[in-house]
Parts: structure tokens; sequence; C-alpha cells
């Protein structure tokens, strides 16, 4: 496995050199994480799971796992726009069924290094991704339209691309989507607000109204509630959670940094705070143990037994492991803000958890908890072993 | 048509709240086009577990098994199947 190693070892160099030392400026400017994105471009990361038959580097979905957790380590918002983007690449990779223009794009998204944001939630699904406001419509003349509502695209003003989920025809209902790429050369958004967060600031996301004329061959093949439930509920809950998890990882480090600074002047003094600090990374330790967890079930399940992907059991695993993750990420910064006391507290320390606080706590609002609890109330009905 | 298939249309008019009349559903017709959301689709997979007094194995359990009148049967005769001569 040298391909993914070489990939994951170039991507943790991007992440030291580069991620690391823009991370506070990206989160104090609330700005685009561009010095990490063009360097990923650099080593031809934004098409690494494109095929090689196609020109993409062919890496596996766990090499894709580590990137994202290795970019969570230095920076949470550059983590999130890669992980977002390969959520996308991933979809399109398994979905395309040999479409010709899908197969095109990938070249293109090789060559160019095009970046991909989505417009998947809308004003008005109260959150629920699997159901559509806005639809395509086919116009006289053989081109399709649609405008949407979209309540926040992370990146959009930095992406190339857009993928949008639409009811299939005006006539459709709710929950008869497709996925549609437009280039955003080709794209109208007009932003419906501003973006000033608590964290993740970097990832620019605020909303936007979106037009766009395009042809039918923009449509994956594929419906998306096919796409989602066999891919992107499961690419996107594993490599949110191992940015996450980088996250968390680069707080406790800090938190083990600060022991040891307090350690050296004084052994003493260091001996409450080590103490916490072994508390802490018990909780760390079971983090890390249910998202590397998640991940393994996902490469074997994706290998030996794609089907069971399909299955509620799985969708199940899925929302649990999301659910973990985002809940256990920001207890272990919190843990280590209680390490570090003040100087954790103040953003200009070397020991500061603060972006690592406000970035996790993040977490629990992407595809909210509430509404995966309420989900899995109703598969657990049915689902048998979970 | 086989009683079946009438029992699983009846489920479907109880339970999967399509906006169009169940009983002019075809065997064959996407119960999802119909309007069956997810968690519609849930409800359906207990009433008929429980209407037939059956279980299905987390394998069956899937978009694609409860897609459509036809689709159902065919799961609930696998199951019937395995269980006794038919």
């Amino acid at each position: 496995m040298t391909r993914d190693a070489d990939f994951v070892a170039a991507v943790r160099t991007i992440a030291a050199d580069v991620a690391a030392v823009h991370a506070d400026a990206v989160d104090r400017e609330a700005r685009f994480p561009s010095e990490t994105i063009d360097a990923l471009r650099g080593i031809q990361a934004l098409s690494a799971f494109v095929p090689e038959p196609l020109g993409g580097l062919g890496v596996s979905f766990d090499a894709l796992a580590d990137a994202c957790f290795e970019l969570g380590r230095a920076c949470g918002a550059s983590a999130m726009v890669f992980a977002m983007h390969q959520i996308q690449v991933h979809s399109i990779v398994r979905h395309y069924a040999g479409s010709a223009w899908f197969e095109e794009y990938l070249r293109r998204l090789v060559a160019e290094q095009r970046l991909i944001a989505s417009a998947t939630s809308e004003v008005g699904t109260g959150g629920d991704m699997g159901k559509s406001v806005a639809a395509l419509t086919l116009q006289d003349d053989g081109s399709v339209t649609f405008t949407k509502q979209a309540p926040t695209i992370s990146y959009g003003a930095h992406a190339d691309d857009l993928l949008t989920t639409l009811r299939r025809t005006p006539e459709a209902e709710a929950g008869d989507q497709i996925l549609i790429l437009t280039p955003i050369a080709d794209t109208v958004m007009t932003p419906s607000g501003t973006w000033d967060p608590m964290g993740m600031r970097g990832t620019c996301s605020p909303g936007a109204e979106v037009t766009a004329t395009a042809t039918a061959d923009q449509v994956l093949p594929t419906p998306f509630a096919e796409i989602s439930s066999q891919s992107m509920v499961a690419s996107s809950h594993i490599l949110w959670a191992e940015l996450w998890l980088g996250i968390a990882t680069d707080a406790f480090d800090r938190a083990r940094a600060f022991v040891r600074a307090v350690a050296a002047r004084d052994p003493e003094a260091a001996g409450a705070g080590g103490v916490k600090l072994s508390h802490l990374l018990s909780e760390l330790s079971l983090l890390r143990a249910q998202v590397q967890q998640g991940r393994a079930q996902y490469t074997e399940a994706a290998e030996h037994d794609p089907a069971s992907l399909a299955t509620v059991a799985w969708a199940v695993r899925m929302n649990t492991l999301k659910i973990a993750a985002s809940e256990g990420a920001p207890r272990v910064c919190q843990g280590a803000l209680a390490v570090c006391g003040i100087m954790g507290y103040k953003n200009d320390t070397p020991f500061s958890v603060s972006r690592h606080l406000r970035d996790t706590l993040s977490a629990s609002l992407m595809v909210t908890n509430d509404r995966l609890h309420r989900t899995n109330a109703g598969l657990l009905l049915v689902a048998k072993d979970v | 048509m086989s009683e079946t298939q009438d029992t699983i249309r009846n489920v479907i008019a109880e339970h999967a709240r399509l906006r169009t009349d169940a009983a002019a559903l075809a065997l064959d017709t996407d119960l999802y086009e119909a309007g069956m959301t997810s968690h519609a689709s849930v409800t359906v997979m207990l009433a008929i577990e429980d209407t037939f007094d059956l279980e299905f194995p987390d394998r069956m359990l899937t978009r694609e098994v409860f897609a459509s009148i036809a689709a159902i049967d065919a799961a609930v005769q696998e199951l019937v199947g395995a269980g006794e001569p038919a």
C-alpha cells in the first residue's frame, strides 16, 4: 500500500508546513484556507480518489480518512474543506455509472484540480437532506434549469463546481431527488447572509440562492437516495469523524506539551495536571476506538459485502458513529482546556485550545444529532444486529 | 393478484402515507416515487413483520426490498418459503 502511504505522508507534510502555519489567521479572519488547498492541488490531492485509468492517484478511502485526520491535527477548516470535497468526489466515482459526461468531468478534475462544493441542504426542509423543494425543470430548448435556496454552502465562493440536490421534476415527490453538477462559472450564487460563526470559520459557509442552467447529462445517473444511503452517509460520517478526531488529538497534544512545560520547571507542580492528562487520554482513546471501528467496518463491508451498506442496520451504525464522534471530540478539547487553564483559554499561546473547542462544537450541528437520534429511534424498531 | 399481495397493499394503504390511492398501484410501482418517505418505509417494514408474523433479517432491510409491492412480496415469499414448503 505504498501509494496510500506516500499520499498520506505528502498530506502530513502539507498539514505541518502549510495548514498549521496559517490555521490561526484562517480562524481569526474567517477566511478560506487557500494556502492549504493550493498545496493539496500541488500533490494532486483533490483527485486522489479518482481511479488511475482516469488519471487520478487511485488511493483508497482509508487513505482519504488518514488525510482528514492529519489535516484535522493542523487546521480544522482545511480538513473540513478537504473532507467535503472528497465526499463529493467519492460519490461521483462510485455512482457515475459509466456516464460519458462524468467520465470526462473526472479527467478535468484531475487536470485542473477542481474543487467541488455542495448545496444539499435547503430552506424549508427542516434540515432533512433526503427532501428537496427546488426542482429540476426541463426547458423547451432541451436544457435544464433550477433555483434553490441554500441555507449554507461551504466554500461556495472558492469552489470550481457545485453539486446540488433537487427534485427530479417539478411534479416529483420531495424524496425523489437527483444530484446535478454545475461549474461555478455557469452558476449564479446570490449570498443570503454573512459568515461570522463560532468555529470552522475558514469553511466560509454563508447561505445563497443558487440558479443555474445545465444539460441533462450533468445529472448523476444514480438516484440521490441511493447515493446517499450507499456512499454519502458513510463517507461523510467517517471523514468528518476522522478530522474531529484529528482536532481532538492536537488539543490533547497541546495539553501534554503544557504539562511537560510545567514539569520541566517544577516536577511537583505538574502532578495534578498529569493526572488530568491521564483521564483525558482515556477519553481520547475511546473516541479513537469508535472512529477506527466505524472506519474498519466500512472498509470491510465496501470490499467484501457491499450489499450490507444499503441496510437499515448499517445506517444505524453510521449515525451512531457520527453522534459519538461529534460529542466525544469537543469533550476531549474541553478536557484539554481544563489541563491548560488560562494558557489554553487564551488565543495566542502555544497551548491554546480555543480554536479546537470552537471547531469541534460545530460537529453536533452538521446533520444535527437530534435528527440522527430521531432517525435511529425509527430504524431501531426494525434493525436487528446493530 | 395473490392474497399476500392484497395484504401487502393493505399495509401500504395504511402505513406508507402515499399521495395516491394504494388500490391503484401496479405491482411494480416505485413506492418511493409515489411519495413513501424513508420514515414511512420503516413503519411499513414493521407492519409487514407484524402482519405476516415474520422477522426480516438485516440483509433484507433495505430501500430496494421495500420499493414496490412485488419486491415486498418476493421478500415475504423468501422468508415464508424458508420456513415451510409453499
